[in-house]
């Protein structure tokens, strides 16, 4: 089968997915249960796909883990999105050089 | 506020979700090797699709050639979140947007791009999401190719540490909001627990994890929606201090 089918196929479905809700809804939404429902959404749907998922993101779950606690306080206390992510990053790459040492 | 200004204020917001992205995509591009992609149709997977799930099970049903239309429906499956995040994002967008304006913006929407312009305290300008898109998709995009072309070369100690720079953006996006309101931090912890559960528990774990992902959020967010309404348009309005960390 042709790839560029494939990709055309990924790529109508995604894309359709993604505009019709901003395109079809034009209007302020005046019903307080669809707004409460939609201003939680973002922060929701963050979540579940942060835990756990992100204690299989790195090679050793302790790693993962680790830097899950370290975002959660650095985000608490107010640091950056750029501060909050490489510091994620630092935190595996150091607990691995105890769990998965390549010495 | 300019248009410029929105702008590059956004290709700012853009840089750091621009790395993680590369770092991801370098993993992604690497899968789309082995589903018989070249480096180029790789890179313009990423640049159409803009979406590691959904691009992940695309390259695995190509690799074990799966019908069109099978294909299509894990593709629902996989992206469904973006039709809630196209939804929430017509409610934060400001006044007088056109079509063609929307369909563009409507493109650029992924967990990352959303999560920075749902965080901004006021009413969204698409030139922000624009410029936060234009930067990170060159990440993404680059990633994917390099991925496709060299992944095996990079250490895996490397690549594991870059892996979780993503959910680092995640975590700083709901956290500072969690904080702020009661409601948000106690929906976050019974996310965590709930989507624990779907990830460990015998039967659950074995659904496919784009539609946990959708259910929960759902289910989650409209069972908070009818319990704990937002009280009026003017509490919204009230986060100042998000944006100024992205």
């Amino acid at each position: 089968m042709n790839i560029y089918l494939y990709i055309a196929v990924m790529a109508g479905v995604t894309f359709l997915i993604r505009v019709l809700p901003l395109t079809l809804i034009r209007k302020e939404i005046k019903n307080k249960t669809v707004r409460s429902f939609l201003y939680y959404v973002p922060y929701v749907t963050l979540a579940v796909m942060t835990f756990p998922a992100i204690l299989e993101a790195t090679q050793s779950p302790t790693a993962g883990l680790v830097a899950f606690l370290a975002a959660l306080v650095l985000a608490f206390f107010g640091r950056s999105l750029f501060q909050v992510a490489v510091a994620s990053c630092l935190t595996v790459f150091i607990v691995e050089l105890f769990t998965h040492p390549f010495w | 506020m300019t248009r410029k200004k929105w702008f590059l204020k956004g290709m700012k917001a853009g840089i750091p979700i621009s790395l993680g992205y590369f770092a991801v995509a370098i993993a992604l591009g690497i899968a789309a090797r082995n589903a018989g992609f070249n480096p180029f149709q790789a890179a313009l997977t990423s640049l159409l699709i803009n979406a590691s799930a959904g691009e992940y099970v695309g390259f695995d049903m190509v690799r074990v050639g799966a019908p069109i239309l099978v294909l299509a429906l894990m593709e629902l499956v996989a992206n469904a979140r973006y039709l809630l995040m196209s939804a929430s994002m017509s409610q934060k967008l400001k006044p007088g947007v056109g079509t063609l304006q929307r369909l563009l913006l409507g493109f650029t929407v992924t967990d990352e791009i959303f999560g920075v312009s749902m965080g901004l305290p006021v009413p969204l300008d698409p030139c922000f999401t624009y410029g936060a898109f234009c930067v990170a998709t060159a990440g993404w995009t680059s990633g994917t190719f390099v991925g496709a072309l060299l992944g095996n070369i990079l250490p895996i100690s490397v690549l594991s540490a870059l892996g979780v720079g993503l959910f680092g953006m995640f975590i700083s996006i709901f956290v500072p909001e969690a904080r702020r309101n009661k409601v948000v931090g106690a929906l976050v912890l019974i996310s965590f627990a709930l989507s624990a559960g779907f990830h460990y528990l015998p039967y659950l774990r074995n659904i496919n994890s784009g539609i946990t992902t959708i259910v929960l959020t759902v289910v989650i967010s409209l069972g908070a929606a009818i319990f704990f309404p937002i009280k009026d348009k003017t509490d919204k309005e009230e986060k100042t201090e998000s944006e100024e960390t992205a």
